[in-house]
């Protein structure tokens, strides 16, 4: 993985110092409220609903053991002892003090990390498929490109006062596990007719109150041409996307308000007027960043093991979590394997300090040292020898780390909601719990298979739900918590909205109505189709009988228990 | 009014003229807004003027005055509309030669930004200098030393630098 030169550690340090410096210009008086409030969070520094929340960069998701063992250390001595993986890859500390932060920040620079953009009106940090380097339909891995962009995007001087946030994400491989249709800029390595490796460049998907899916504006841009050109996408939006309105500042909202043609012309018009080789990464300094991502010293080793093979045979826990949480690796004999941080009721994305040790122990001993954050609030451990698996299985249940749901209905992905966001109009990790606890038992949820949950609890969506197969949004109506639940929602290449099945209910009524929608997946399923898979076969119709059934049936059990 | 250059404050040589009449009689350079420019050049042409504009304004309807105005002015509503940085860059990619300056409400963070995308002044209210003097200003400009965006400022950015560095390194 990348490793800080001079520059960068300097970088990193001296924006810490700026940082302790702005806190005490605030103490004094020196900036207002309101003048300190972007710039802490630029730092990714929230007020919450009871305390300040503080969002630590986690560049393209990618850490390792020593960085995690800071982090388990950081929320020993300055939080409550546990840390929330988010679903943009960051890490969140739920309870740090004001005064606390510069140092927390100075213990992260120790370790070659920060808060930089991690909030605020700029390009925020940049996100990238969890399987980079690993999965074998890669044209290239992304993490290259994604570093690249960190070091550009960090206190860029054009683009750090956006009419609002702006969001990066990258994928090198033909399934898309980054969600880039759903991002301000959705960047994808491909080869041209002539072999040549470039990006296909989306712009303007978003979720949010307004969801849309992103439009491809460059069908296929030279590699090296990308700094300037998104130079020219973000002149563009700082210069004409709208301020006047923070509902409707997203880039998504200008390319929409413009016209796809129209945006793309003047984005090729300003493209056409800069200095690409003034703005571009010389290529040696590309070649620098891409050395660090060069494969780990695999073994060579034959694609199967009969250790594990043997280990599955006797353990029907060890076979189920392989056959769940393991991912087919390009490099013969190894194995990726999505750790799910979604014990049944525990809270989606969170992880104790003394889980952190364990498993910063396992990455360091089986997996080069390195692991991995997902989009789904879970980690990935990248490269483990098949033959380890068994002693690493053992470990991770000895973490409470061997959840063997990832992907599965229990595999929820939850925004804060009520329990800590400000802007909250419901819970969210509380439904998350409750529907696990409902589909608790693995064998049914190994029938129902691969299923996704997303919940909100308000309409800014940061548990994105509008893409999730089943996604779940809390809205508050005549003071009591209400829930809509869509269906058909897709983060990937084939990147859709879900619909929405009928009127809100109340949170008692969630994991019912779930149940209902899973029993017409069971009912209407073909062959070895997926959830959505049905879906997109039969449309959302039978879905909206069988939830309106479950509804109308909960209402005469109701009057019944009345009268 | 003050007016901060990366060196310090500066005397403010332009005086801001609300009309034609006031433009005229200005004790200085008067420095007009866009409203009154066609006007005041057909009036007074050859004569040396700074022009104030928006942020917003598109480039297209600046380019004519370029090369007439000795000083660009553009204003930010607030510290936070970030429109005049862009603004900035394409007035100075237009080959402006005069004084670029930004003018409203910045903070002194910001001071850096505004100097890599080619401002050389700023004109703050007399508000916001009794809170972040001068002093702050010049030390916020110094807090990073280095920067990863080409093309950004004068000196070699990170990217830049590094690349000097390797080849200073071969023989
Ligand atoms: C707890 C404090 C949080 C607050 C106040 C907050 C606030 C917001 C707001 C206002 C938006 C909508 C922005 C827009 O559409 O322009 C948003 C979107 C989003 N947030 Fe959060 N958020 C919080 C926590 C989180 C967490 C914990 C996650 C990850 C689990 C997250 C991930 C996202 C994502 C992915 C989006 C959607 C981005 C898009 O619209 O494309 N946020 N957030
Ligand atoms: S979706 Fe709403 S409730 Fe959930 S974290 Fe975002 S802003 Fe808060």
């Amino acid at each position: 993985m990348y490793r800080y030169d001079e520059f960068d550690e300097r970088f990193v340090r001296e924006r810490v110092a700026q940082f302790r410096g702005q806190v005490e210009r605030r103490l004094e008086g020196s900036l207002t409220e309101d003048e300190f409030k972007p710039l802490r969070l630029k730092n990714g520094l929230y007020l919450q609903l009871h305390a300040y929340m503080l969002r630590i960069a986690v560049p393209y998701g990618t850490l390792n053991s020593r960085q995690l063992r800071q982090l388990a250390h950081i929320a020993e001595t300055y939080d409550k002892g546990y840390g929330h993986f988010t679903t943009r890859q960051n890490l969140q500390f739920n309870w740090p003090k004001l005064k606390d932060v510069p140092d927390i920040l100075d213990l992260l620079a120790d370790v070659e990390m920060h808060c930089i953009q991690t909030s605020g009106n700029c390009i925020r940090n940049v996100t990238a498929d969890q399987f980079a380097g690993v999965a074998k339909d890669e044209v290239e891995d992304p993490r290259p490109t994604a570093e690249l962009l960190r070091q550009w995007s960090s206190l860029h001087p054009e683009f750090v006062w956006l009419p609002r946030k702006f969001k990066i994400a990258v994928t090198g491989a033909e399934h898309d596990r980054a969600a880039i249709k759903v991002h301000d800029i959705g960047l994808k390595l491909k080869r041209n007719a002539a072999g040549e490796v470039g990006y296909e460049v989306i712009v303007g998907g978003g979720l949010g109150r307004t969801p849309m899916i992103g439009k491809v504006v460059r069908d296929f841009l030279p590699k090296e041409e990308l700094l300037a050109y998104l130079e020219a996408i973000m002149r563009v939006y700082n210069s004409e996307g709208r301020r006047d309105n923070k509902y409707k500042a997203r880039v998504k909202i200008l390319v929409h308000e413009t016209g796809e043609e129209e945006f793309r012309a003047r984005v090729e018009e300003e493209y056409a007027k800069l200095d690409g080789p003034t703005i571009n990464a010389p290529e040696e300094e590309v070649e620098r960043i891409a050395a660090y991502f060069a494969p780990p010293a695999y073994e060579d080793l034959a694609e199967d093991s009969a250790t594990l093979d043997g280990a599955r045979a006797s353990d029907p826990a060890l076979d189920r979590f392989v056959e769940q949480n393991g991912f087919a690796h390009k490099q013969p004999g190894y194995i990726a394997l999505t750790i799910a941080l979604k014990e049944i009721g525990a809270v989606p994305g969170d992880m104790s300090a003394d889980q952190m040790r364990a498993f910063a122990d396992i990455a360091e001993k089986y997996s080069f040292d390195e692991f991995r954050v997902t989009h789904s609030q879970n980690l990935v451990l990248p490269h483990v020898k098949k033959d380890d698996l068994p002693a690493v299985y053992a470990a991770l249940k000895e973490a409470g780390l061997a959840s063997a749901n990832a992907g599965l209905i229990t595999d929820i992905i939850a925004c804060p909601g009520l329990d800590y966001c400000a802007l909250a109009t419901a819970k969210s990790i509380p439904i998350a719990q409750d529907i696990a606890k409902t589909f608790a038992d693995p064998d049914r949820q190994k029938a129902i298979g691969d299923l996704p949950i997303k919940i909100s609890g308000c309409i800014n969506a940061c548990g994105h739900h509008h893409v999730g197969a089943i996604g779940i949004l809390g809205l508050e109506k005549g003071g009591r918590e209400n829930y809509q639940i869509t269906i058909g929602g897709d983060a990937t290449e084939h990147a859709a909205l879900g619909e929405r099945l009928g009127p809100g209910i109340d949170a008692g009524d969630v994991p019912g109505a779930i149940e209902a929608v899973v029993e017409t997946y069971l009912a209407e399923k073909q062959g070895s189709e997926s959830f959505i898979e049905t879906v997109r076969r039969t449309g959302a119709e039978p879905f909206k009988a069988g939830f309106t059934a479950f509804i109308e049936a909960r209402a005469a059990a109701q009057s019944e228990a009345a009268e | 009014m003050t007016v901060i250059t990366k060196k310090g404050e500066i005397a403010d040589a332009y005086v801001r003229a609300d009309t034609l009449e006031t433009a005229f009689e200005a004790d200085g350079i008067p420095l007009i807004p866009a409203s009154l420019v066609d006007e005041y050049v057909v009036a007074k042409p050859g004569t040396d003027f700074g022009l104030s504009v928006p942020g917003s304004m598109p480039i297209e309807d600046l380019v004519p005055y370029l090369a007439q105005a000795s000083l660009i002015a553009i204003e930010f509503p607030g510290f936070s509309d970030g429109r005049g940085f862009s603004l900035a860059r394409r007035v100075k990619r237009e080959g402006f030669a005069g004084r670029l300056r930004a003018s409203g409400p910045l903070i002194a963070d910001q001071f850096t930004d505004a100097l890599q995308c080619g401002f050389d002044e700023v004109e703050l209210p007399e508000t916001m200098t009794n809170r972040q003097p001068v002093q702050q200003w010049m030390e916020a400009k110094d807090t990073i030393t280095d920067f990863y965006q080409s093309g950004y400022g004068e000196g070699l950015s990170i990217l830049e630098k590094r690349r000097a560095a390797r080849k200073g390194a071969r023989p």
